[in-house]
């Protein structure tokens, strides 16, 4: 079998590749997701420490 | 045994003992499934009816199968969430419905796209792939249902009922096919009887489907890694987590 033969999918090329596509891509986005959220988890988490440290401070002052 | 469970189900333990299993978990799927891949598009033979449009079952299949399997792990653990009050089974119900709702798509989409040589049609108001659509929409209604209710505790029960209650069409979508007159084929793997299904057809559809559940295994840790963070985000654990970070 040749690659063109292959690409070809005897006359299914669209159907068959477009599925492997769309899976192809829920896939990638389901594993950058999640790396985002976590970073905007920390981010978030990272941003309220500072703020209450800021208010400890004025009160203290 | 109580103090036992409620110890390893704390959200901290299972932070710090999850990280591990995400790696072994994304490179075993890695691996399989591209070992499946190579055993699905180049070695399995053609289908004598189905030409080499059926190259789509060794997604469409897995991604199915999954969408019920995170279902039930989704409804199992709100189960366990809403009567033992263990807060990692929210956690876990939570992280699942995304990932699910992704499969379902997976599902739906290639079936269709399947459907449309095979059938003639993109969509057909089918038993089978009416459930299925039911299915998406359990998830998409646990996801909304999560984010619509500020409460956690009161968002998990809500949302947990519904991932419960849901549970009813899991042996629908499975029997469907034998229950009504429909367009789609019957079981040729899940039944009693041996699998219809020439071996080396047989070997890369198992093997995508251990890739896809490996694969939902790493990415549910993270997700429920990021809803312990989150949940937990005013206690001290997570504080001196972060702040190391």
């Amino acid at each position: 079998m040749n690659w063109s033969e292959f690409f070809n999918m005897g006359g299914y090329a669209f159907f068959v590749w477009t599925s492997y596509a769309i899976t192809f891509a829920v896939i990638v986005a389901n594993i950058i997701f999640p790396i985002v959220q976590r970073k905007n988890v920390i981010a978030r988490i990272k941003r309220s420490i500072k703020r209450e440290q800021i208010e400890l401070n004025k009160d203290s002052a | 045994m109580w103090h036992w469970i409620q110890r390893f189900s704390s959200p901290k333990h299972f932070y710090v003992m999850s990280a591990p299993l995400i790696t072994w978990f994304s490179v075993s799927a890695l691996l399989i499934g591209a070992y499946g891949l190579y055993l699905g598009l180049f070695v399995a033979p053609t289908d004598y009816q189905q030409g080499e449009s059926y190259r789509i079952i060794f997604i469409h299949v897995p991604a199915a199968w999954m969408s019920m399997f995170v279902y039930m792990v989704m409804a199992v653990s709100s189960g366990i969430g809403i009567i033992w009050q263990i807060r990692l089974a929210d956690m876990v119900a939570a992280a699942s419905a995304p990932i699910g709702a992704s499969f379902a798509f997976i599902a739906l989409v290639t079936g269709s796209l399947w459907g449309k040589p095979m059938w003639g049609a993109y969509w057909v108001w089918d038993a089978r792939l009416t459930s299925e659509l039911i299915l998406l929409f359990l998830y998409l209604g646990y996801m909304a249902l999560q984010s619509a209710i500020e409460d956690q505790r009161s968002a998990d029960k809500a949302s947990g009922l519904l991932a419960i209650v849901g549970v009813v069409n899991i042996p629908i979508i499975h029997y469907s096919v034998e229950w009504w007159n429909t367009l789609h084929q019957g079981a040729t793997v899940a039944k009693f009887d041996k699998p219809s299904m020439h071996i080396d057809m047989l070997i890369p559809l198992l093997l995508m489907a251990v890739a896809f559940k490996l694969f939902y295994a790493a990415v549910v840790l993270v997700r429920a890694r990021n809803e312990a963070l989150y949940r937990d985000r005013n206690r001290r654990w997570v504080r001196e987590l972060v702040e190391r970070l």
